[in-house]
This record gives C-alpha cells, sequence and structure tokens, in this order.
C-alpha cells in the first residue's frame, strides 16, 4: 500500500472529517457575518466593537484555523487530480501552505497585534 | 469486429451533465476564496487600523474596480456556501439518487444565482 505523504491526515476519512467540520464553522462564521452586514448600520464603532469582543475573536481565528485546514483538503484534492508531474504539484502545494501560515499569522496579527 | 459498437465519437455531442457542472464550479469558487482571503485580511486590517483606515477602506470601496472585486469574491463565497451545504445534506443521505441528484443541482444553481444578484444590489 503507497501511503500519500502531502494529504492533511495521512488518511481519507481524517481529511474528509476535517472537511466538514470546517465547513460547519465556515458555513456558521459566514452566515453570521452576513447577518450582522444586512441588520447593522455599520460604520467604524460598531465594526471595531464586533472585533473587539473577545467571543469574536474567537471565532474569527477559529474560522482562520477553519480556512487554512478546509483549503489544505481541498486544494490538496485539486492538485493531485490535475497537476501529474511530481515537482510542479509540490511547489503547488508548497505556494498553498505557505499562503495558508501567512494568513493564519497575519489574522493573528490584525486580532490581537498593535 | 463487432458492428454494433456506438461509433458516435463527435465531441461535441457530449456535454457535462449539470451535478458534474455544480462540482467544478465548487473548485473553482473555492480557489478564488483561497486567493480572495488576502484581500479581505488586507480589508480587514486597514478598516481596523482606526477611523482613518476605516473611511480609507470606504472610499477603496466606492470605485467601481473595488466593488466588482468584491462582488466577484462574494459570488464565489456564496456559490461555495450554497453547494457546500448540498454537500453536508448529501452526507445525510439526502439528494444521492440520479433525479434527486439532478434536482439538488438545479436548486444549487438557482439559489445561489439569486443571492449573487441580492449581493450585487447590496454592493452598489
Amino acid at each position: 500500500m503507497v501511503n500519500s505523504v502531502t494529504n492533511l491526515g495521512r488518511s481519507g476519512v481524517f481529511d474528509w472529517m476535517v472537511q466538514r467540520v470546517t465547513a460547519y464553522v465556515l458555513a456558521l462564521y459566514t452566515i453570521f457575518l452576513i447577518g450582522f452586514a444586512v441588520t447593522t448600520d455599520i460604520d467604524y464603532q460598531t465594526w471595531s466593537g464586533l472585533f473587539g469582543q473577545t467571543w469574536f475573536r474567537i471565532f474569527t481565528l477559529l474560522a482562520l484555523i477553519s480556512i487554512g485546514a478546509h483549503a489544505w483538503v481541498g486544494l490538496w484534492t485539486i492538485s493531485t487530480d490535475y497537476i501529474k508531474a511530481v515537482a510542479p504539484r509540490f511547489l503547488f502545494q508548497a505556494a498553498c501552505g505557505l499562503a495558508m501560515f501567512v494568513y493564519l499569522v497575519w489574522g493573528i496579527q490584525i486580532l490581537w497585534g498593535l | 469486429m463487432n458492428s454494433k459498437r456506438p461509433v458516435n465519437l463527435d465531441l461535441g455531442k457530449f456535454h457535462f451533465p449539470l451535478p458534474a457542472i455544480t462540482s467544478i464550479l465548487h473548485r473553482v469558487s473555492g480557489i478564488i476564496i483561497f486567493i480572495g482571503v488576502a484581500f479581505m485580511l488586507y480589508g480587514l486590517d486597514l478598516s481596523l487600523s482606526g477611523e482613518a483606515g476605516f473611511s480609507r477602506v470606504a472610499d477603496l470601496l466606492d470605485s467601481f474596480l473595488a466593488k466588482l472585486i468584491t462582488w466577484g469574491i462574494l459570488s464565489a463565497l456564496l456559490y461555495h456556501l450554497v453547494a457546500g451545504i448540498k454537500h453536508l445534506l448529501m452526507d445525510m443521505g439526502i439528494g444521492e439518487e440520479l433525479e434527486s441528484g439532478r434536482l439538488a443541482a438545479k436548486a444549487t444553481i438557482v439559489v445561489s444565482v439569486i443571492l449573487i444578484l441580492l449581493a450585487g444590489v447590496w454592493i452598489w
């Protein structure tokens, strides 16, 4: 049996579960933000007030981590489907992984940085 | 040789079934969102940097190009959300047969087109 070393959890079932769990988180986060945007007259006060609350910062960080894991499973699937040569596929996956890491650190800095 | 073999290989007559198109759109929209996160984080960073940053974002979003990019990212997000919810329903065993699968694919297109049009109205 050949084990893939680039998928997220070394196991298809684990990847499948990660994609579902993160999907629920991201759906809730998206629907919440759409609801906020539709029901609130957004100005600097309400906007920074929302992101100033600890629970919403935690929710946002959870969503960002979920984007990373969700996108890794998705982009890994796409890259293994369409990019057959090893080197370009590895480079593509490395670029995706780097982008996710940058997104995560950038997001933490926005939420808690000065 | 068996003369009854199918001979119609006119590629112009082959076409993807609707569920295949919704599946590919799900992948394409996912890639667009992944790139779009950079724009969203940039906007979030600027908008939370202070009053001045917030009004700078509001000014940026006044331009036609920025509205178009916002609409594009929102469209990808809404489509991905709707198609994703269809996936989660399929996990529960809903819409897995041929007919219900086709119906679910149609519903995905209809619902996301409506949401995308509403998003366009909301932006402009």
